[in-house]
């Protein structure tokens, strides 16, 4: 009677030996963890960017973007297949359209057929890529993509930001980066130990859509009209108060765009101002040879996100498929803008909305500050329980020393990421845990109070608890998963804390100090509990 | 004095439930209260719920809220919100609504650059900015978070012991939320994610606290089954008195050594559940164990009046 069953010995000290072994890392230098042999665990807890410093930014595909750039790209698919297929049409545009169940009011490309009977040939080829045409009897027609093709675009959008994201991040050379979706629309983009966070957001939330435009110098650049198919760019010359932006009217359609590079690098211009050098792939090439070809002395735009960094006059034609994008630009901004343009243009914007940012003096402060409260926390409740329960009390100790190894074992193993919250639950997950001992020595004493032996009450104590342990340990359990679904970022890392925490104690309180305390018993025998 | 020391001697005999109406109705006045208090003065949400852009910066040396107040001016954003923080060289501002000029990196940037200038050195050390729509969402998940965790709490009470223990417990553990943000409210905390947790913290410990008890009083219903409840909870709360206070005592402890050490970014987090570890204590001993009494009269006489009801109607079923 009141054994300890050797499958529970051989359980406590396995786990016991495991949990160490995984928590030691945590307190050795890189160096020294570098130098373990192979067998041993080596990795320590992951620390969040509330620690180490650094970027936590949540930016969001703007999918009314994508539409619009669906549209653009229709009217282009429009037009070629109409001459391709010689179908006769006038006034092609883009329209705005209704806000219907069908559709979310983007825009729709709107034509007018000379022949309405070619209208089936339309139906018929371009209905197979989700694009739904509306024909009149007059021979006006509209044609716009469906609601589910769209949203097709919308998933391949945020899928493309994705990429782009990531080898962009890889680009600036940021260790550990995390880029993950989140929802339908967004992504979160981890930067840990980030210094210069402003630049590292611009860079990565560029759009960076590069275009290649001819100016058309034939209409005043301040003129109030322009034709539908050209456009007025602006280009911002000098810097701060000085700065002014210069108006240049273009093609509407770029001639080129970022699709067709191969690689950008920062660079100097001829006055030896930062610029970057760009190479063409053999489309790319071909086609600015023949635009330089047939435009030499007339000026043409390079525009990035609707801003025209130069526009450069073809002196000559270019054939090796090289040019410069000159403009204002400082030594960093040439050599973000190459890294960005090597990573490739975003499908649409994104816009960021949700920052944290933390500097790394204020990371290394909070861990100081949450381990001075784990070291004091765990002293206090030490201290605490050896007063109200004396050698109870410190078996319980024992216990709250192995939850916390077991704690921090877990953490490690499953790569949980510490937060200064998650410090902050390991800190009350220690007072929490020492609930479950209390209500074993309360009940050992009212056992003892009712005049049982002590063994009897021991045992007596421990299995009046049991039901009482479990039960608040599932509802703080059902509270630490609720705030685990709704958490972001430190704030999971205090529900993990508080879950592992919880499972820690139930199994300590079970098992370990059960067993020290019949241990004692047996050695000790006493005839008074000093409880 | 003994050693170990021991709160109560032996199992004491107070008669909680002599003032059982007076518990309740001093709560239920209280709860009403923060609701008026509430509909009146409203909670002083932080960006995480209304969204918006705040920096921390720590200062080269330190200077008045009035001259940062000066600064922030400057650089276009008046009504910002200037808080020391934690030491007299950091302060933490709050730029003021959702300007779309605090949405660039510009608003952190020109702030900055004037409080170096004031100060002779300023560093950054954290901007926090959640637009608007995250802000919205978050505080729908945040309520959502809440009522999920105290609803599956119900229904494990309600299969574990029965519904009015359940019900009771959510009662109390309702209580102890209700009231706690009513002294955040009044103390104008800000209510951030953090404090959120700290919110949903109390939950799983308030309900742990009242379950002890409630656990208590199943086993002592079954032991005597023919002593009447009100004796039976009153014994129950007596039996387990020593531990509420010893866990209460443990995890105040806790709380208190991260307010005093665990750095500012705790600070409200351990501030509200001080607070809320304090009152859940309280509602454990004399607001749950009251309404569970009440719960069971109620019951029993509805099902009197139900079975006196019944009576009558057989009765004179049986007449015509």
């Amino acid at each position: 009677m009141g054994q300890i069953s050797l499958f529970v010995r051989i359980l406590v000290v396995v786990v016991l030996g495991i949990a160490t072994l995984l928590a030691l890392p945590n307190v050795m230098s890189p160096e020294t963890r570098a130098s373990l042999p192979s067998w041993m665990p080596n990795k320590a807890m992951n620390l969040g960017l509330d620690l180490q410093g650094g970027a936590h930014l949540v930016m969001e595909v703007d999918m009314n973007d994508v539409a619009t750039r669906a549209t653009e790209n229709l009217e282009d698919r429009v037009r070629a297949f109409a001459s391709e297929n010689s179908i006769g049409y006038t006034n092609l545009r883009i329209a705005p359209m209704a806000k219907t169940a069908e559709n979310q009011g983007h825009g729709a490309v709107e034509l007018t057929l000379r022949d309405v009977a070619q209208a089936d040939l339309l139906k018929t080829e371009l209905v197979r890529d989700g694009i739904q045409v509306e024909v009149g009897a007059d021979g006006e027609t509209r044609l716009f993509y469906t609601e589910a093709t769209l949203q097709e675009f919308r998933k391949r959008a945020l899928q493309q930001t994705l990429q782009v994201l990531r080898s962009r991040v890889d680009q600036f050379g940021v260790a550990e980066p995390l880029i993950q979706q989140q929802g339908s629309s967004r992504v979160i983009v981890e930067l840990p130990g980030v210094q210069d966070v402003n630049r590292a957001k611009a860079a990565i939330g560029k759009t960076a859509q590069l275009t290649f435009h001819l100016v058309d110098d034939t209409i005043a650049p301040s003129a109030v009209v322009v034709p539908a198919n050209r456009t007025r760019f602006y280009e911002e010359r000098g810097t701060g108060e000085n700065m002014v932006k210069v108006p240049l009217i273009v093609q509407k359609r770029p001639s080129l765009t970022g699709e067709m590079l191969t690689s950008a690098a920062a660079a100097f211009d001829q006055n030896g101002a930062p610029a970057v050098d760009i190479a063409f792939d053999s489309r790319g090439t071909r086609i600015f040879a023949q635009l330089s070809t047939q435009n030499v002395g007339k000026q043409f735009a390079i525009v990035l996100d609707g801003k025209v960094y130069s526009a450069p006059v073809f002196r000559e034609a270019i054939l090796g498929g090289r040019a410069q994008i000159s403009g204002n630009f400082t030594t960093a901004e040439a050599q973000d803008l190459s890294a960005i343009l090597n990573a490739g243009a975003l499908p649409a914007r994104v816009n960021v909305v949700e920052e944290r940012t933390i500097g790394p003096s204020l990371g290394a402060d909070s861990i100081k500050a949450g381990s001075v409260a784990i070291v004091m926390g765990t002293i206090g409740v030490m201290i605490f329980m050896f007063l109200f329960y004396g050698l109870f009390g410190l078996a319980a100790n024992i216990a709250v020393i192995v939850n916390l190894i077991l704690l921090v074992a877990v953490m490690s193993l499953l790569g949980f990421t510490l937060t200064l919250p998650g410090m902050a639950g390991i800190v009350l997950a220690l007072g929490m845990a020492v609930d479950a001992n209390v209500l074993i020595f309360e009940r050992i004493r009212e056992e003892v109070d009712h005049g049982q032996k002590p063994l009897a009450a021991i045992l007596g104590g421990f299995q009046g608890a049991f039901r009482t342990i479990f039960d608040g340990h599932v509802t703080s359990l059902i509270a630490g998963i609720a705030l685990f679904m709704f958490g972001t970022g430190p704030i999971k890392g205090f529900a993990v804390a508080q879950i592992i925490g919880l499972l820690a104690s139930l199994f300590t309180s079970i098992t370990l100090t059960r067993w020290i305390i019949l241990a004692w018993m047996h050695r000790a025998r006493p005839s008074r509990l000093p409880l | 004095m003994r050693f170990p020391i021991r709160p109560f001697d032996k199992v004491p005999h107070f008669d909680f439930m002599h003032l059982r109406a007076f518990w309740l109705w001093s709560s239920a006045a209280m709860v009403a209260a923060t609701f008026v208090l509430l509909a009146m003065i409203g909670l002083n949400y932080g960006i995480d719920f209304v969204g918006g852009k705040m920096v921390e910066a720590k200062l080269a040396k330190p200077i008045s809220v009035a001259e940062v107040r000066a600064v922030t001016e400057e650089a276009g954003f008046e009504g910002s919100v200037i808080q020391q923080y934690g030491a007299d060289d950091v302060y933490l501002i709050r730029l003021p609504g959702n300007i779309p000029a605090t949405q660039t990196a510009e608003a952190e940037n020109s702030v900055m650059a004037g409080l170096s200038k004031a100060a002779g050195g300023a560093e950054l050390r954290r901007v926090e900015f959640v637009g608007p729509q995250v802000g919205e969402e978050l505080r729908m998940k945040g309520m959502l978070a809440m009522l999920m965790s105290i609803t599956a709490i119900l229904i494990y009470v309600w299969a574990r012991f029965e519904l009015r223990y359940g019900l009771g417990a959510v009662l109390a553990l309702s209580h102890d939320v209700i009231l706690t943000i009513g002294i955040v409210a009044i103390m104008k905390t800000e209510v951030t994610l953090t404090a959120l947790a700290a919110i949903l913290t109390l939950i799983g410990y308030s309900l742990n606290e009242t379950i002890v008890i409630f656990d208590r009083v199943r086993d002592n219903r079954r032991k005597y089954p023919n002593r009447p409840l009100r004796e039976v909870i009153n014994l129950s709360v007596n039996q387990t008195l020593g531990r509420t206070i010893m866990t209460g005592g443990s995890v105040f402890l806790v709380l208190w050594c991260l307010f005093l050490w665990g750095g500012e970014a705790v600070h409200d987090f351990s501030r509200i559940l001080i607070i809320g570890v304090a009152l859940g204590t309280y509602s454990s001993i004399f607001v749950s164990s009251s309404a569970l009494l009440a719960l069971e009269e109620w019951y029993r006489k509805m099902a009197n009046d139900d079975a006196a009801s019944a009576k009558v109607e057989t009765k004179s079923s049986k007449k015509s």
